[in-house]
Protein backbone atom coordinates (compact mmCIF):
# COMPACT_ATOMS: atom_id res chain seq x y z
CA UNK A 1 0.00 0.00 0.00
CA UNK A 2 1.62 3.13 -1.15
CA UNK A 3 2.14 6.21 0.82
CA UNK A 4 1.45 9.84 -0.33
CA UNK A 5 3.63 11.89 0.52
CA UNK A 6 3.04 16.37 -0.43
CA UNK A 7 5.68 17.96 -2.02
CA UNK A 8 5.71 21.53 -1.20
CA UNK A 9 6.23 24.13 -3.83
CA UNK A 10 10.01 24.88 -3.57
CA UNK A 11 10.50 21.06 -4.00
CA UNK A 12 8.05 20.38 -7.04
CA UNK A 13 10.19 20.91 -9.76
CA UNK A 14 12.23 18.08 -8.91
CA UNK A 15 9.65 16.14 -8.43
CA UNK A 16 8.03 16.78 -12.12
CA UNK A 17 5.86 19.31 -10.72
CA UNK A 18 3.70 16.66 -8.80
CA UNK A 19 1.86 17.95 -5.66
CA UNK A 20 1.51 14.62 -4.21
CA UNK A 21 3.91 11.87 -5.19
CA UNK A 22 3.45 7.87 -3.91
CA UNK A 23 6.42 5.25 -2.20
CA UNK A 24 6.13 2.15 -0.60
CA UNK A 25 8.35 1.89 2.42
CA UNK A 26 7.42 0.27 6.27
CA UNK A 27 8.88 3.64 7.60
CA UNK A 28 9.68 7.25 7.20
CA UNK A 29 12.93 6.15 6.12
CA UNK A 30 12.64 3.56 3.62
CA UNK A 31 9.72 5.91 1.84
CA UNK A 32 12.13 8.55 1.55
CA UNK A 33 14.37 5.93 0.29
CA UNK A 34 12.35 4.91 -2.61
CA UNK A 35 10.77 8.38 -3.04
CA UNK A 36 14.18 9.87 -3.58
CA UNK A 37 14.76 6.83 -5.79
CA UNK A 38 12.34 7.40 -8.39
CA UNK A 39 13.33 11.33 -7.93
CA UNK A 40 17.38 11.55 -7.88
CA UNK A 41 17.00 15.46 -8.18
CA UNK A 42 15.42 15.50 -4.13
CA UNK A 43 17.96 13.66 -3.24
CA UNK A 44 20.58 16.59 -2.16
CA UNK A 45 17.39 18.51 -1.18
CA UNK A 46 16.53 15.85 1.88
CA UNK A 47 20.13 14.52 2.39
CA UNK A 48 23.29 15.92 3.09
CA UNK A 49 26.61 14.13 2.05
CA UNK A 50 26.80 12.29 4.60
CA UNK A 51 23.17 10.44 3.85
CA UNK A 52 22.06 12.25 7.10
CA UNK A 53 18.24 13.98 6.73
CA UNK A 54 18.76 17.92 6.30
CA UNK A 55 18.01 20.07 9.26
CA UNK A 56 16.64 22.55 7.51
CA UNK A 57 13.77 20.26 6.28
CA UNK A 58 11.33 19.14 8.68
CA UNK A 59 9.57 15.71 7.71
CA UNK A 60 6.35 15.41 8.87
CA UNK A 61 3.95 11.66 9.82
CA UNK A 62 0.38 13.45 9.56
CA UNK A 63 0.47 16.62 11.71
CA UNK A 64 3.70 15.35 13.88
CA UNK A 65 7.37 15.76 13.49
CA UNK A 66 9.20 12.47 12.63
CA UNK A 67 12.38 13.86 15.07
CA UNK A 68 9.77 13.90 18.05
CA UNK A 69 8.77 9.93 17.13
CA UNK A 70 10.80 7.59 15.79
CA UNK A 71 12.91 9.66 13.38
CA UNK A 72 13.45 7.73 9.94
CA UNK A 73 12.17 4.52 11.75
CA UNK A 74 8.99 6.27 12.54
CA UNK A 75 6.72 3.26 11.28
CA UNK A 76 4.38 4.65 8.32
CA UNK A 77 0.37 2.74 8.66
CA UNK A 78 -2.14 2.82 6.25
CA UNK A 79 -3.71 5.96 5.69
CA UNK A 80 -0.76 7.81 6.85
CA UNK A 81 0.63 10.96 4.78
CA UNK A 82 3.93 12.24 4.87
CA UNK A 83 5.21 16.18 4.38
CA UNK A 84 8.09 17.52 3.28
CA UNK A 85 8.10 21.23 4.75
CA UNK A 86 11.36 23.33 4.14
CA UNK A 87 12.36 26.20 5.32
CA UNK A 88 11.30 29.22 2.92
CA UNK A 89 12.82 33.03 4.07
CA UNK A 90 10.80 35.34 1.86
CA UNK A 91 9.12 38.20 3.12
CA UNK A 92 9.60 41.59 2.51
CA UNK A 93 10.52 40.87 -1.09
CA UNK A 94 13.13 43.38 -1.60
CA UNK A 95 14.58 43.75 -5.22
CA UNK A 96 16.68 41.01 -7.12
CA UNK B 1 1.62 50.79 46.22
CA UNK B 2 2.25 49.66 42.87
CA UNK B 3 3.99 50.86 39.83
CA UNK B 4 0.98 51.39 38.26
CA UNK B 5 -0.33 54.68 40.43
CA UNK B 6 2.75 56.40 38.42
CA UNK B 7 1.93 55.98 35.28
CA UNK B 8 -1.87 56.22 34.63
CA UNK B 9 -3.75 54.12 32.68
CA UNK B 10 -4.06 55.34 29.21
CA UNK B 11 -7.87 56.33 28.10
CA UNK B 12 -9.59 56.79 25.01
CA UNK B 13 -10.49 60.37 23.62
CA UNK B 14 -14.46 60.51 22.61
CA UNK B 15 -12.76 60.27 18.98
CA UNK B 16 -10.92 56.99 19.60
CA UNK B 17 -13.96 55.79 21.31
CA UNK B 18 -15.52 55.98 18.06
CA UNK B 19 -12.73 55.22 15.82
CA UNK B 20 -12.35 51.55 17.77
CA UNK B 21 -16.40 51.13 18.35
CA UNK B 22 -16.70 47.84 16.76
CA UNK B 23 -13.80 46.52 19.18
CA UNK B 24 -15.45 48.23 21.88
CA UNK B 25 -18.71 46.62 21.75
CA UNK B 26 -17.12 42.99 21.20
CA UNK B 27 -16.23 41.12 24.48
CA UNK B 28 -12.81 39.76 23.61
CA UNK B 29 -11.82 43.12 23.09
CA UNK B 30 -13.74 45.35 24.78
CA UNK B 31 -12.43 48.88 26.71
CA UNK B 32 -9.60 46.68 28.57
CA UNK B 33 -8.32 45.48 25.35
CA UNK B 34 -8.37 48.11 23.56
CA UNK B 35 -6.52 50.11 26.30
CA UNK B 36 -3.89 47.42 26.31
CA UNK B 37 -3.51 47.91 22.67
CA UNK B 38 -3.42 51.48 22.68
CA UNK B 39 -0.41 51.10 25.66
CA UNK B 40 1.74 48.23 23.38
CA UNK B 41 4.13 48.40 21.18
CA UNK B 42 5.08 46.21 17.73
CA UNK B 43 8.17 45.71 16.10
CA UNK B 44 7.81 45.37 12.34
CA UNK B 45 10.87 44.18 10.62
CA UNK B 46 10.69 44.92 6.73
CA UNK B 47 8.30 46.99 5.32
CA UNK B 48 7.56 45.19 2.37
CA UNK B 49 4.85 41.98 1.24
CA UNK B 50 4.26 41.14 5.02
CA UNK B 51 5.13 44.02 6.47
CA UNK B 52 2.49 45.84 4.63
CA UNK B 53 -0.91 44.07 6.26
CA UNK B 54 0.66 43.80 9.36
CA UNK B 55 1.51 47.77 10.25
CA UNK B 56 -1.47 49.02 8.45
CA UNK B 57 -3.86 46.25 10.11
CA UNK B 58 -2.07 46.96 13.85
CA UNK B 59 -2.33 50.93 12.80
CA UNK B 60 -5.91 50.27 12.47
CA UNK B 61 -6.05 48.49 15.07
CA UNK B 62 -4.84 50.84 17.40
CA UNK B 63 -0.99 49.57 19.03
CA UNK B 64 -0.17 52.42 19.94
CA UNK B 65 3.08 52.11 19.11
CA UNK B 66 4.59 50.47 15.65
CA UNK B 67 8.28 50.55 14.97
CA UNK B 68 9.71 49.50 11.28
CA UNK B 69 12.29 48.29 10.09
CA UNK B 70 13.63 48.62 6.71
CA UNK B 71 16.34 50.66 4.52
CA UNK B 72 14.99 49.54 1.10
CA UNK B 73 13.66 51.75 -1.28
CA UNK B 74 10.02 51.56 -3.07
CA UNK B 75 10.40 49.80 -7.13
CA UNK B 76 7.48 49.83 -9.00
CA UNK B 77 8.13 45.82 -8.86
CA UNK B 78 6.82 46.11 -5.18
CA UNK B 79 3.69 47.55 -5.62
CA UNK B 80 2.09 43.95 -6.81
CA UNK B 81 1.98 42.92 -3.16
CA UNK B 82 3.33 45.76 -0.59
CA UNK B 83 0.10 47.46 -0.59
CA UNK B 84 1.05 49.98 1.68
CA UNK B 85 3.13 51.81 -0.82
CA UNK B 86 1.69 53.44 -4.04
CA UNK B 87 2.71 54.09 -7.37
CA UNK B 88 3.94 57.73 -6.54
CA UNK B 89 6.30 56.39 -3.61
CA UNK B 90 8.33 54.67 -6.22
CA UNK B 91 11.69 56.15 -5.44
CA UNK B 92 11.20 57.19 -2.03
CA UNK B 93 12.10 55.63 1.00
CA UNK B 94 9.59 52.78 2.24
CA UNK B 95 10.03 54.36 5.50
CA UNK B 96 8.57 57.51 4.76
CA UNK B 97 6.00 56.14 2.43
CA UNK B 98 5.04 53.78 4.87
CA UNK B 99 4.65 56.08 7.88
CA UNK B 100 2.57 58.16 6.01
CA UNK B 101 -0.01 55.41 4.70
CA UNK B 102 -0.32 54.86 8.56
CA UNK B 103 -0.79 57.75 9.42
CA UNK B 104 -3.22 58.47 7.21
CA UNK B 105 -5.10 55.56 8.07
CA UNK B 106 -4.73 56.41 11.66
CA UNK B 107 -3.13 59.96 13.15
CA UNK B 108 -3.51 58.62 16.57
CA UNK B 109 -0.63 55.76 17.06
CA UNK B 110 3.38 56.28 17.27
CA UNK B 111 5.06 55.12 14.32
CA UNK B 112 9.24 55.03 15.21
CA UNK B 113 11.03 54.10 11.43
CA UNK B 114 14.22 52.23 11.64
CA UNK B 115 16.64 52.52 8.74
CA UNK B 116 19.14 50.28 9.38
CA UNK B 117 20.11 47.14 8.51
CA UNK B 118 19.22 44.84 11.13
CA UNK B 119 22.60 43.41 12.73
CA UNK B 120 23.91 41.33 15.94
CA UNK B 121 25.56 44.63 17.09
CA UNK B 122 22.19 46.79 16.98
CA UNK B 123 19.32 43.87 17.61
CA UNK B 124 18.97 43.37 20.77
CA UNK B 125 18.43 47.16 21.39
CA UNK B 126 16.21 47.39 18.54
CA UNK B 127 13.90 44.48 19.32
CA UNK B 128 14.11 45.09 23.17
CA UNK B 129 12.19 48.59 22.97
CA UNK B 130 8.70 46.32 21.97
CA UNK B 131 6.08 43.90 23.34
CA UNK B 132 5.99 42.14 20.36
CA UNK B 133 8.66 41.14 17.37
CA UNK B 134 6.73 40.55 13.79
CA UNK B 135 9.23 39.24 11.45
CA UNK B 136 8.55 39.63 7.82
CA UNK B 137 11.92 39.56 6.46
CA UNK B 138 13.25 37.80 3.34
CA UNK B 139 16.50 36.51 4.25
CA UNK B 140 18.08 33.49 6.38
CA UNK B 141 20.54 35.32 8.56
CA UNK B 142 17.70 37.62 9.56
CA UNK B 143 15.32 34.78 9.89
CA UNK B 144 18.08 33.36 12.54
CA UNK B 145 19.05 36.82 13.77
CA UNK B 146 15.42 37.62 14.91
CA UNK B 147 14.90 34.64 16.55
CA UNK B 148 17.44 34.27 18.78
CA UNK B 149 17.09 37.67 19.56
CA UNK B 150 13.39 37.41 20.32
CA UNK B 151 14.53 34.34 22.89
CA UNK B 152 17.52 36.01 24.49
CA UNK B 153 15.03 38.89 25.22
CA UNK B 154 12.07 36.93 26.19
CA UNK B 155 10.16 38.70 23.47
CA UNK B 156 7.73 37.02 21.22
CA UNK B 157 7.53 36.62 17.36
CA UNK B 158 4.77 36.71 15.26
CA UNK B 159 6.63 34.61 12.17
CA UNK B 160 5.30 34.66 8.87
CA UNK B 161 7.20 33.60 5.74
CA UNK B 162 5.83 33.08 1.98
CA UNK B 163 7.04 31.23 -1.47
CA UNK B 164 5.12 31.59 -4.45
CA UNK B 165 1.86 30.65 -3.56
CA UNK B 166 2.90 28.83 0.10
CA UNK B 167 2.97 30.67 3.23
CA UNK B 168 3.77 29.45 6.58
CA UNK B 169 2.83 31.03 9.89
CA UNK B 170 3.77 30.51 13.52
CA UNK B 171 4.07 32.32 16.86
CA UNK B 172 7.51 31.38 18.26
CA UNK B 173 6.91 32.05 22.30
CA UNK B 174 10.20 33.63 23.70
CA UNK B 175 12.08 31.39 26.15
CA UNK B 176 9.35 28.73 26.44
CA UNK B 177 9.54 27.96 23.10
CA UNK B 178 9.66 26.48 20.77
CA UNK B 179 11.49 28.32 18.42
CA UNK B 180 12.15 28.79 15.04
CA UNK B 181 15.31 26.70 15.85
CA UNK B 182 13.08 23.88 17.17
CA UNK B 183 11.82 23.58 13.53
CA UNK B 184 14.83 24.38 11.94
CA UNK B 185 18.42 24.04 13.64
CA UNK B 186 20.37 25.43 10.36
CA UNK B 187 19.39 27.10 7.48
CA UNK B 188 19.69 25.69 4.12
CA UNK B 189 23.49 26.81 2.18
CA UNK B 190 22.83 29.75 0.03
CA UNK B 191 21.44 28.94 -3.48
CA UNK B 192 19.64 26.13 -2.54
CA UNK B 193 15.85 27.76 -1.80
CA UNK B 194 14.88 29.88 -4.75
CA UNK B 195 14.14 33.54 -3.08
CA UNK B 196 10.64 35.69 -3.87
CA UNK B 197 12.61 37.39 -6.60
CA UNK B 198 13.60 34.31 -8.34
CA UNK B 199 11.01 32.05 -8.24
CA UNK B 200 8.04 34.78 -7.81
CA UNK B 201 5.23 35.02 -4.96
CA UNK B 202 1.30 35.57 -5.25
CA UNK B 203 0.76 39.45 -4.70
CA UNK B 204 -2.56 38.34 -2.29
CA UNK B 205 -0.17 35.35 -0.92
CA UNK B 206 1.62 37.93 1.73
CA UNK B 207 -1.71 39.69 2.56
CA UNK B 208 -3.09 36.42 4.10
CA UNK B 209 -0.03 35.71 5.91
CA UNK B 210 0.46 39.16 7.29
CA UNK B 211 -3.06 39.47 8.18
CA UNK B 212 -2.16 36.43 10.20
CA UNK B 213 0.80 37.58 11.38
CA UNK B 214 -0.88 41.01 12.69
CA UNK B 215 -4.00 38.75 14.31
CA UNK B 216 -1.83 36.57 16.43
CA UNK B 217 0.46 40.24 17.65
CA UNK B 218 -3.21 41.44 18.24
CA UNK B 219 -4.02 38.48 20.20
CA UNK B 220 -0.77 38.12 22.67
CA UNK B 221 -1.62 41.73 23.54
CA UNK B 222 -5.32 41.71 24.96
CA UNK B 223 -4.61 38.16 26.21
CA UNK B 224 -7.24 36.51 24.29
CA UNK B 225 -7.66 33.51 22.45
CA UNK B 226 -5.39 30.92 21.40
CA UNK B 227 -2.27 31.96 20.27
CA UNK B 228 -0.38 30.34 17.41
CA UNK B 229 2.10 28.79 19.61
CA UNK B 230 3.72 24.72 19.05
CA UNK B 231 1.29 25.26 15.95
CA UNK B 232 3.33 25.26 12.43
CA UNK B 233 0.55 26.72 10.01
CA UNK B 234 0.83 26.05 6.33
CA UNK B 235 -1.10 27.74 3.46
CA UNK B 236 -1.45 26.69 -0.32
CA UNK B 237 -3.40 29.64 -1.95
CA UNK B 238 -2.90 27.67 -5.27
CA UNK B 239 -5.83 24.91 -3.41
CA UNK B 240 -7.17 26.96 -1.19
CA UNK B 241 -5.77 24.68 1.49
CA UNK B 242 -4.95 25.20 5.73
CA UNK B 243 -2.84 22.40 7.41
CA UNK B 244 -1.80 22.72 11.00
CA UNK B 245 1.01 20.92 12.19
CA UNK B 246 2.57 20.64 15.65
CA UNK B 247 5.51 22.04 16.57
CA UNK B 248 7.24 21.17 19.75
CA UNK B 249 10.00 22.95 21.85
CA UNK B 250 13.79 20.89 20.95
CA UNK B 251 14.72 20.20 25.01
CA UNK B 252 18.61 20.39 22.59
CA UNK B 253 17.54 23.49 20.96
CA UNK B 254 20.85 25.63 20.89
CA UNK B 255 18.59 28.61 21.54
CA UNK B 256 15.95 27.84 23.88
CA UNK B 257 16.65 24.08 25.14
CA UNK B 258 17.63 22.75 28.32
CA UNK B 259 21.56 23.32 27.93
CA UNK B 260 21.35 26.35 25.80
CA UNK B 261 24.55 27.15 23.55
CA UNK B 262 23.64 30.32 22.01
CA UNK B 263 23.26 32.62 24.54
CA UNK B 264 24.43 35.62 22.78
CA UNK B 265 23.99 36.76 19.02
CA UNK B 266 26.36 35.27 17.12
CA UNK B 267 27.47 36.02 13.30
CA UNK B 268 24.14 35.05 11.17
CA UNK B 269 26.02 36.08 7.78
CA UNK B 270 28.99 33.23 8.78
CA UNK B 271 25.99 30.68 9.92
CA UNK B 272 23.92 31.03 7.11
CA UNK B 273 27.03 30.72 5.05
CA UNK B 274 26.52 33.76 3.12
CA UNK B 275 29.83 36.50 2.76
CA UNK B 276 29.05 39.55 4.40
CA UNK B 277 29.23 42.40 1.88
CA UNK B 278 30.59 40.66 -0.56
CA UNK B 279 28.58 41.42 -4.50
CA UNK B 280 26.14 39.06 -5.75
CA UNK B 281 27.69 36.20 -7.66
CA UNK B 282 27.71 37.11 -11.45
CA UNK B 283 28.09 40.48 -10.79
CA UNK B 284 32.18 39.64 -9.65
CA UNK B 285 35.15 41.72 -10.05
CA UNK B 286 35.74 43.80 -13.06
CA UNK B 287 32.32 45.14 -13.34
CA UNK B 288 33.77 48.40 -14.85
CA UNK B 289 36.01 46.82 -17.94
CA UNK B 290 35.09 44.92 -21.06
CA UNK B 291 37.41 42.20 -20.47
CA UNK B 292 36.28 38.65 -19.02
CA UNK B 293 37.30 35.62 -17.51
CA UNK B 294 37.70 32.64 -19.93
CA UNK B 295 34.52 31.31 -18.38
CA UNK B 296 32.53 34.65 -18.90
CA UNK B 297 31.77 36.72 -21.83
CA UNK B 298 30.44 40.48 -21.54
CA UNK B 299 27.37 41.52 -23.48
CA UNK B 300 28.98 43.95 -25.80
CA UNK B 301 31.16 40.88 -26.51
CA UNK B 302 27.81 38.91 -27.67
CA UNK B 303 26.41 42.08 -29.55
CA UNK B 304 29.37 42.30 -31.52
CA UNK B 305 29.15 37.97 -32.26
CA UNK B 306 25.40 38.43 -32.90
CA UNK B 307 26.17 41.59 -34.83
CA UNK B 308 28.93 39.56 -37.19
CA UNK B 309 26.27 36.74 -36.91
CA UNK B 310 29.23 34.19 -36.64
CA UNK B 311 26.60 31.86 -35.04
CA UNK B 312 27.30 32.07 -31.17
CA UNK B 313 24.94 29.60 -29.67
CA UNK B 314 22.98 31.70 -26.53
CA UNK B 315 21.90 29.36 -23.94
CA UNK B 316 18.92 31.06 -21.79
CA UNK B 317 18.49 28.67 -18.59
CA UNK B 318 15.81 30.98 -17.03
CA UNK B 319 12.36 30.02 -16.59
CA UNK B 320 10.05 30.01 -19.44
CA UNK B 321 7.79 32.74 -17.88
CA UNK B 322 11.01 34.57 -17.88
CA UNK B 323 11.85 33.94 -21.54
CA UNK B 324 7.93 35.45 -22.21
CA UNK B 325 8.63 38.76 -20.97
CA UNK B 326 12.10 39.27 -22.69
CA UNK B 327 14.94 37.17 -24.57
CA UNK B 328 18.23 37.84 -26.39
CA UNK B 329 17.56 37.44 -30.21
CA UNK B 330 18.24 34.09 -31.21
CA UNK B 331 18.53 32.42 -28.24
CA UNK B 332 17.38 28.79 -26.89
CA UNK B 333 15.61 27.98 -23.60
CA UNK B 334 16.42 25.54 -21.42
CA UNK B 335 15.89 25.94 -18.03
CA UNK B 336 18.70 25.36 -15.23
CA UNK B 337 16.50 22.51 -13.63
CA UNK B 338 15.96 20.78 -16.75
CA UNK B 339 19.33 21.36 -17.95
CA UNK B 340 20.61 17.41 -16.52
CA UNK B 341 18.28 15.85 -18.67
CA UNK B 342 18.32 17.58 -21.68
CA UNK B 343 21.90 17.63 -22.16
CA UNK B 344 21.66 16.06 -25.34
CA UNK B 345 20.20 18.76 -27.10
CA UNK B 346 23.45 20.36 -26.63
CA UNK B 347 25.34 17.33 -28.01
CA UNK B 348 28.24 18.53 -30.46
CA UNK B 349 28.01 22.51 -29.20
CA UNK B 350 32.08 23.41 -29.07
CA UNK B 351 30.69 26.77 -27.90
CA UNK B 352 28.25 28.48 -26.01
CA UNK B 353 27.25 31.32 -24.03
CA UNK B 354 24.82 31.09 -21.50
CA UNK B 355 22.84 33.42 -19.46
CA UNK B 356 19.91 34.26 -17.02
CA UNK B 357 18.41 37.18 -15.61
CA UNK B 358 21.14 38.40 -13.80
CA UNK B 359 24.45 36.04 -13.91
CA UNK B 360 23.47 33.72 -10.80
CA UNK B 361 21.67 30.93 -12.40
CA UNK B 362 23.78 30.86 -15.25
CA UNK B 363 26.99 30.36 -13.49
CA UNK B 364 25.45 27.16 -12.16
CA UNK B 365 24.69 26.16 -15.59
CA UNK B 366 28.23 27.10 -16.90
CA UNK B 367 29.50 24.55 -14.01
CA UNK B 368 27.17 21.97 -14.69
CA UNK B 369 28.33 22.17 -18.49
CA UNK B 370 31.44 22.19 -17.93
CA UNK B 371 31.69 18.79 -15.76
CA UNK B 372 29.98 17.43 -18.78
CA UNK B 373 32.25 17.87 -20.91
CA UNK B 374 31.11 21.42 -22.55
CA UNK B 375 34.03 23.18 -22.41
CA UNK B 376 33.23 25.94 -24.51
CA UNK B 377 30.11 27.12 -22.12
CA UNK B 378 30.91 30.63 -21.07
CA UNK B 379 28.90 32.87 -18.34
CA UNK B 380 27.44 36.01 -19.75
CA UNK B 381 28.51 38.46 -17.21
CA UNK B 382 25.61 40.75 -15.61
CA UNK B 383 22.72 37.96 -17.54
CA UNK B 384 19.89 40.15 -19.39
CA UNK B 385 19.12 42.72 -17.11
CA UNK B 386 23.32 43.85 -17.85
CA UNK B 387 22.07 42.90 -21.67
CA UNK B 388 18.98 45.68 -21.35
CA UNK B 389 21.23 48.16 -19.62
CA UNK B 390 24.08 48.34 -22.00
CA UNK B 391 22.83 46.86 -25.37
CA UNK B 392 18.82 47.11 -25.99
CA UNK B 393 17.38 49.37 -23.23
CA UNK B 394 13.77 49.00 -25.58
CA UNK B 395 13.64 45.72 -23.61
CA UNK B 396 11.63 45.39 -20.69
CA UNK B 397 13.23 44.76 -17.10
CA UNK B 398 11.70 42.75 -14.58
Amino acid sequence: MPTRILIPTPLRGYADQQEVVEAEGATVGELLANMTAEYGGLRKHLYNEDGKLRSFVAIYLNDDDIRFLEKEATPVGEGDTVSIIPSVAGGAGRRA
Amino acid sequence: MTVAAFHPRPTLSNQEVARYSRHLIMPEVGMDGQLKLKSASVLCIGAGGLGSPVAMYLAAAGVGRIGLVDFDVVDYSNLQRQIIHGTPDVGRRKLDSARDSLHALNPEVEIETHEVALSSANALDLLGGYDVIVDGTDNFPTRYLVNDACVLLGKPNAYGSIFRFEGQASVFAAKDGPCYRCLYPEPPPPGLVPSCAEGGVLGILPGVIGTIQATEAVKLIIGNGEPLIGRFLVYDALRMRFRELKLRRDPDCPVCGDRPTVTELIDYEQFCGVAPAAPAAGTVAGDNGTDAAGDEATVEQLKARIDRADGVFVLDVREPQEFQICRIPGSTLIPLGDLPKRLGELEGRSEMIVHCKSGVRSAKAVKLLREAGFDGAKNLRGGILRWIDTVDPSLPKY
